[in-house]
């Protein structure tokens, strides 16, 4: 049904949006703040996310999406959960 | 005929997502402050990450994968706004003190070793963190 350009396109797209992961790894590093680090993480799992999908529209194996429902979870549960710990630590958390 | 316009809707998709996303990694990092920061995350990575996961869809044509990703399409679009903002506010209850250009009139650029607030008290009064909750 899909024919084999398209499956090339999309895995075309998945490696730029891995090397455009890898470079929120420089903010996550050299981030002055615990919320520079948190953003930039943040900002690469909603990428991973996109390159899950990518992969799974790409090598025409559609339980990628699961996996990548999953990561969305957790990457929104860690985000919120580490910002709310930098506040108030030994609240909630 | 119809094979050809959702081949192109594809690549339509596909870069837009692309360069928005491009547009996100530049703001990530180049832009001065953390609130900025989060501003070009909430906005610009939601919109790439919809449209390829949009491009995604219309691929994966009339089957039960595209409900995953249209409820992954709305779940990114809901949450990662949400989450922006949790940064940004814990940012500030942590009196993060935001960029200002009259800061930096002598550098010549934005400067990055100035934000944990050590050198910016003439602007703290008007930027009150945790009590107005």
């Amino acid at each position: 049904m899909i024919p084999t350009d398209i499956n090339e396109i999309f895995l075309f797209a998945a490696a730029i949006f891995v090397l455009l992961a890898i470079a929120m790894f420089y903010r996550a590093v050299a981030g002055p703040t615990t919320q520079d680090r948190l953003l930039a993480v943040n900002v690469l799992g909603t990428n991973t996310v996109v390159i899950l999908a990518l992969l799974a529209a790409g090598l025409d194996q559609p339980w990628f999406l699961d996996i990548a429902l999953i990561y969305a979870l957790l990457n929104f549960l860690m985000a919120v959960a580490i910002s709310k710990f930098t506040v108030e630590r030994g609240g909630v958390l | 005929m119809i094979e050809t316009v959702r081949f192109w809707a594809i690549i339509i998709l596909l870069a837009l997502g692309v360069f928005f996303t491009f547009v996100s990694a530049v703001g990530v990092l180049r832009l001065p402050d953390v609130y900025a920061r989060a501003h070009t995350a909430s906005q610009t990575d939601t919109l790439g990450a919809g449209l390829a996961l949009a491009a995604v869809a219309v691929a994966l044509g009339w089957q039960h994968a595209t409900v995953y990703t249209v409820l992954l399409l709305f779940f990114v679009f809901i949450t990662n706004p949400t989450a922006a903002h949790a940064i940004a506010r814990s940012a500030a209850e942590m009196d993060i003190q935001p960029w200002t250009a009259d800061e930096t009139n002598d550098s010549s650029g934005p400067n990055l070793e100035a934000d944990d607030g050590s050198d910016l008290e003439e602007s703290t009064d008007g930027f009150d963190g945790g009590e107005s909750r």
